[in-house]
């Protein structure tokens, strides 16, 4: 190869390692920031912190959603199949939030380690699936096909 | 195998004559694709059990996504190409290729918007996977201003593809930003290694659009790169004769 061209490789090849480089370490640096949520056993550790704002995600525990008859409040305890957190919420939930279903909440950590949640965002699995095959699996297994919440 | 024929497209004046045999019939077979691939999508197949028809708006937003990653992965290798070979046709290609580039992230980013409203809750939410994409349109939105606003033609090529060769960091980035983070954004549903998380009925047509949108863009980039050619080699006596004799 061309003498040149050889050093313009190099050249190039020094650039993009050094910048990927320095962009994976302030992706490193950033890692909590970057995080869009806390899970369960973060908040139950102590890693998330108390009165400001923040995001909490885990997955709805099946027969702990609470609904006020009267008003918009709803409680209901996430997890990630370590730790769990309850949250209470005063407003309208997204169509897609049912028991079993991921979820992303925002709000404030009281003291208490009660999430009071100012907002309530549904999360999706990748798997989808005709209504039918979904009703078979359910009958076939006797819950629901969608599966548990693993922590992305 | 005989590469010639790859090698002569360095050249403006093999590529103006081999374009014109090939971007129509490319461009339009895509077009096809679409048309097909899209109703059979939008129309016959089947809905999603937790997400009824919304979900329907994956056979937009998957093929953008992807066209939106796969044309600055050739942006990336073109602007290479030229800072090491310094060929002809390299930063004819990044002209051509930015701005549809660029519209296919921002449909990407439009469409996921759309879906978000009904399914997340929410238009907009910062997590990896959509700040990254963000970023992608951002890249191309430069590349296509440092090229428009230099005058002097040779170095707006080279910042150009500087850009272009600089930016492909973010495509790992996209790519595993909703396994390196936690994020709204659900992982991929499709890859190599693995089945897809989605019966035949439902990725068939989701397949056909994206080989077809691959079709129309190679067709409608190999177009914009023959306008190019004739805007940059205006003076060039093969073309004034190639005009004259066939028009355009």
């Amino acid at each position: 190869m061309h003498p040149i061209r050889r050093k313009r490789i190099i050249t190039i090849a020094i650039i993009v390692l050094v910048l990927s480089g320095a962009i994976g370490l302030v992706l490193y640096a950033l890692q909590q920031n970057i995080n869009l949520f806390y899970t369960p056993t973060q908040i139950a550790s102590g890693e998330a912190p108390k009165g400001v704002n923040i995001r909490a995600g885990g997955m709805v525990v099946k027969g702990s959603v609470k609904r006020d008859s009267n008003t918009l409040f709803v409680s209901f305890n996430v997890t990630d199949f370590k730790r769990i957190v309850h949250i209470e919420y005063h407003g309208i939930l997204p169509d897609l939030f049912r028991e079993g279903q991921g979820i992303v909440a925002q709000g404030k950590l009281l003291p208490n380690g009660t999430f009071l949640a100012s907002q309530v965002l549904a999360k999706h699995d990748e798997k989808y699936m005709p209504p039918d095959v979904a009703n078979a699996l359910k009958q076939a297994k006797g819950n629901t096909p969608s599966k548990p919440y693993n922590d992305n | 195998m005989n590469w010639s024929w790859f090698h002569k497209l360095g050249s403006p004046k093999w590529f103006f004559q081999w374009s014109k045999k090939w971007a129509a019939p490319i461009f339009w077979l895509g077009v096809l694709g679409i048309i097909v691939g899209m109703i059979w999508g939008l129309a016959f197949a089947p809905k999603d059990y937790l997400q009824g028809n919304v979900f329907r708006i994956i056979y937009l937003h998957v093929p953008s996504a992807i066209l939106a990653e796969s044309c600055y992965l050739s942006l990336g290798i073109a602007g290479f190409v030229f800072l090491v070979w310094q060929m002809k046709m390299a930063p004819v290609f990044i002209k051509a290729m930015a701005p549809i580039g660029a519209v296919m992230a921002a449909i990407a980013l439009f469409s996921g918007s759309i879906w978000g409203k009904p399914t997340w809750g929410t238009w907009w939410v910062w997590d990896a996977r959509l700040t990254s994409v963000l970023v992608l349109f951002m890249l191309y939105m430069g590349i296509i201003a440092i090229q428009n606003t230099l005058d002097d033609r040779v170095l707006a090529d080279k910042a150009a593809a500087v850009i272009c060769v600089v930016g492909v960091i973010n495509l790992p980035i996209i790519k595993y930003s909703v396994v390196w983070w936690n994020t709204l954004h659900q992982p991929a549903t499709f890859s190599f290694t693995k089945k897809p998380d989605m019966p035949e009925v439902m990725w068939m047509p989701l397949l056909i659009c994206v080989v077809s949108f691959y079709l129309f863009i190679a067709g409608l980039v190999v177009w914009r790169m023959q306008t190019e050619i004739l805007r940059r080699e205006h003076r060039a006596s093969w073309l004034k004769k190639e005009v004259v004799s066939d028009g355009i």
